[in-house]
């Protein structure tokens, strides 16, 4: 049978995320009891986690964690590490067997900056190195996969329920200021661990319940720009359209939000000029990142957490605040059972994007579809 | 020659004498003169030599006595030497001319659509329907910027010109001269009433047309008729027209006897004079010259119209595509070897170009491949008979479809090739005024509102099916695409799965 990347598998699923936006750091156990109530939503195909804050010991370096299928290609791995890379630490990532979990592969994690001389000969950033270097091992080479690339942040992911997951990480024993979570029900049974979310592309993470059908026109818009989409899935094709966006075309927040999930024209015909002008140029020139179908998916990056639906509410969300912490998830359940008493509550309506900024006073509500409507300014 | 044509009838014309009432509608009705009223005889007599089936008299006999079906006499069976083949031969024996025709490519020619199936959504993705939720269709063509600027909430650099369409369908170019004044009337005006585009073709622009200018794109071709400030300022958009699908390669030739006063004023030359369009462009040899046309007629109009280049569907489309871009077009509009003609020599219209299907994949997947295809728009044309074949033609990756013999249906065309003898019974492809006013243009203009209108519901109603909301998402989308009888090699040229994959 196809895996993953070789066929592309539609799927079903559960999403949670917890942040703090004073960067406060907190334990695993929250997210792992909020997505566990969800248990229902996936089907044990798949289940995963993204923390942010988890590895102030090495902050300034990328936390590659890696998918080996078996030994040989470990040392092959290493040494063009070796070559590119200057590694600070590498280790096994802890894990605790479990009999729910199984045929798990070799996973490792690696702390690393590229060399200098390696930059300049190729004449490229510090991130876009590492976003094409990360795109060719994932891409080229057989047996070794990178599920997380980022700064101070990573992901943890595997074929399982995600409670299972969570706990054959040992994730209570990291402290993380902003956690999402996953829980899969694939239509297939791929199996393969590189499958299941978080996507991650640096330090940009997306945990994704939905289908997308604008799947390969986002696709192949993408690949124009040198995106390679190995996966075929959805996530992916999200994570690379907001690294795209955000990384290296420079567009503030809710510029990205109005692109993926844009106002109708309709709602646009009503607005006052300048703002149309925007939005309509915003439709025009980035028409082909509109993703639509059904989809509700949490981004975190190292400067919070971002929730947005499609524009037409197709798949559940519910966010809701307490002190200085922001909860989203697929359903009420999942943030009540960690947070007993949240202040505020409400269902983010279809293509309305939850921003929690790390340090902001409060998470943002962008209301898109109000007269009022401002474009922030590089928010 | 004195001899008698050994060219027999290709139609026989059937007339039930218990329902004829000898009213003579059919005498009045045939501009080919097929059908004659004996008074001495109280007879009606059919000449079938000039038949040529475009079922005028048949639709208009009040009393539904005619039939005309095609001749089934035949030849000793050959084949090799087909009936029409031998048929060829005589009337070149006897002209010694070319062939010619009208309407697009008739052959039996694989059509690609048709071997392409359309996805549906199915649980794991809710379908949407149009009639509860927004169904969004609108389009812009134009050149898109590969990114925008907006620092305090303002958008730094103006877009450049778009076309906004109201559904990704426009007229394609048909000239006054080739069709009469009131089949461009009813297309001018259905395009203004929808919110889409019609085009003048190298006909020039009518002063009555002038009023539609916001809903006009304005042609430049070689021949460069009726081509002055005025009128390219009037359109929304302008179109260099390099080649068109039924006649890849070579001019055109409007005859003497169509340039009437009103022809004549329009292309500004004298009347009664043949118009000939050279096959190339006296001043693009190459693709530098074709940039230098660009935007010889980007500064004429201050940068504020779109410039689309027109070209036939060829063998290496994809890169002449790619040059085009490059040159500067805002718009690609490409044209298939099945594209429509008001006259074109029967060898090249049957021979020469490919299918629109492989030319569109292969310029889109092309222009993708060195990133530029937001630069252009692209615009397919060349025979889109249905809703299905847009939807088709987009998810391929076109930004939106011409049509021209669709709209030319819709108004009453009956398809009979014979557009080139200017003998067009239902006042479209003639100039003459007795047959051009059988054309009302508000009926015309309400048929092709109707089929507009019937094509943008059904096509709100596939990408529902699809779980899309919006065109953008199904442009270039060929996953939502399978082949069905296709070999490999033609999936692999449209870039999609067969069906079942």
């Amino acid at each position: 049978m196809l895996r993953e990347g070789q066929i592309r598998i539609p799927s079903g699923c559960a999403i949670s995320g917890i942040m703090n936006k004073k960067g406060r750091v907190f334990g695993g156990g929250d997210i792992i009891n909020s997505i566990a109530v969800m248990h229902d939503r996936s089907n044990g195909l798949g289940g995963g986690f993204a923390a942010y804050g988890i590895y102030p010991e090495f902050k300034e370096e990328y936390a590659f964690h890696f998918f080996f299928d078996h030994t040989t290609i470990k040392n092959e791995i290493e040494a063009l590490l070796k070559k590119n890379f200057i590694i600070a630490s590498g280790e096994a990532i802890p894990i605790r067997k479990s009999k729910s979990i199984k045929d798990a592969p070799l996973i490792w994690r690696y702390f690393v900056r590229p060399k200098h001389r390696v930059l300049v000969k190729q004449e490229v950033d510090e991130e876009e190195f590492v976003v094409r270097f990360v795109m060719r091992v994932n891409s080229e080479i057989d047996g070794a996969y990178i599920f997380s690339s980022g700064k101070n942040m990573g992901a943890f992911k595997g074929v399982g329920y995600p409670e299972d997951i969570g706990e054959f990480y040992r994730l209570e024993e990291y402290s993380g200021y902003l956690w999402t979570a996953h829980g899969r029900f694939p239509t297939n049974t791929p199996g393969w661990w590189g499958g299941a979310h978080p996507f991650t592309l640096l330090d940009c993470s997306v945990v994704h319940n939905g289908e997308i059908s604008s799947y390969d026109a986002n696709r192949r818009q993408l690949e124009m720009y040198g995106y390679k989409c190995v996966l075929q899935t959805d996530t992916e094709v999200v994570a690379y359209i907001f690294d795209y966006l955000m990384r290296r075309q420079g567009l503030p927040l809710d510029v990205i939000v109005k692109a993926m999930a844009s106002p109708f024209w309709h709602e646009i015909d009503r607005m006052n000029k300048k703002e149309k002008e925007i939005l309509r140029a915003i439709r025009v020139v980035y028409g082909g990142f509109l993703v639509n179908g059904p989809f509700s998916i949490l981004i975190g990056t190292n400067q919070g957490m971002i929730a947005l639906n499609d524009r037409i509410k197709l798949r559940p969300s519910i966010a809701a605040t307490k002190g200085d912490y922001l909860y989203v998830a697929s359903e009420e359940a999942a943030i009540r059972q960690v947070c007993s008493k949240p202040e505020h509550m409400w269902m983010p309506r279809g293509g309305e994007p939850v921003i929690g900024l790390l340090e902001a006073s409060q998470p943002t509500r962008v209301p898109v579809r109000t007269e009022q409507e401002k474009i922030a300014i590089n928010s | 020659m004195s001899l008698k044509s050994y060219v027999t009838p290709s139609f026989l014309i059937e007339r039930n004498k218990e329902r004829c009432i000898k009213c003579k509608v059919c005498v009045q009705q045939c501009a080919n003169e097929v059908h004659r009223y004996d008074e001495e005889d109280d007879e009606i007599i059919s000449e079938e030599h000039q038949c040529v089936n475009c079922q005028r008299c048949v639709t208009l006999c009040p009393t539904g006595a005619l039939t005309i079906r095609k001749n089934p006499n035949e030849l000793r069976q050959n084949s090799n030497w087909t009936a029409e083949a031998v048929r060829a031969i005589y009337i070149q024996a006897e002209t010694g001319g070319i062939l010619l025709t009208g309407m697009g490519n008739d052959r039996p020619y694989p059509v690609y659509w048709d071997n392409i199936l359309l996805n549906a959504s199915q649980v794991t993705n809710p379908s949407i329907d149009p009639l509860r939720e927004p169904m969004e269709l609108k389009t812009h063509l134009g050149r898109k910027p590969d990114s925008l600027s907006i620092k305090e909430g303002k958008l730094q650099k103006k877009l450049p010109p778009q076309l906004e369409l109201e559904l990704p369908i426009m007229f394609s170019a048909m000239s006054f001269g080739s069709i009469s004044l009131n089949a461009i009337k009813s297309l001018a005006e259905a395009a203004k009433q929808e919110g889409t585009y019609f085009n003048t073709g190298e006909g020039g622009l009518h002063r009555d047309l002038y009023q539609y200018g916001e809903n006009t794109i304005v042609q430049v071709a070689s021949g460069r008729f009726g081509v002055h400030a005025d009128y390219l300022q009037a359109g929304a958009a302008i179109e260099i027209k390099i080649g068109q699908g039924a006649k890849p390669g070579i001019g055109g030739h409007l005859p003497g006897e169509k340039v009437e006063r009103e022809v004549s004023e329009t292309r500004m030359i004298p009347e009664g004079t043949d118009a000939i369009s050279p096959a190339p462009h006296h001043d693009i040899y190459s693709i530098e010259d074709l940039r230098q046309l660009i935007y010889s007629l980007k500064e004429a109009t201050n940068y504020e119209k779109p410039v689309s280049v027109k070209i036939a569907a060829v063998h290496n489309v994809a890169a002449i595509a790619s040059g085009i871009a490059r040159a500067g077009a805002d718009i690609i509009a490409i044209d298939g070897y099945r594209g429509g003609t008001g006259a074109a020599p029967l060898r090249i219209r049957d021979n020469v170009g490919i299918p629109i299907e492989f030319a569109l994949a292969a310029v889109d997947t092309r222009l993708r491949q060195e990133a530029i295809r937001n630069q252009v728009s692209l615009v397919v044309g060349g025979s889109i008979r249905n809703s299905a074949d847009i939807v088709k033609a987009i998810a391929l990756g076109a930004d939106a479809v011409y049509i021209a013999s669709s709209a030319l249906l819709a108004l009453g065309c009956h398809m009979c090739q014979k557009c080139y003898t200017g003998k067009c019974n239902w006042g479209i492809a003639t100039q003459d005024p007795q047959l051009a006013k059988r054309l009302n243009p508000e009926l015309g203009a309400q048929r092709a509102r109707n089929l507009l209108r019937a094509w943008k519901h059904e096509i709100q109603e596939m990408l529902g099916g699809m779980g899309i909301n919006a065109i953008e998402s199904l442009r270039g989308n060929r996953l939502m695409l399978r082949g069905i009888g296709l070999t490999e090699k033609e999936l692999q040229i449209l870039g999609i799965k067969n069906a079942g994959e």
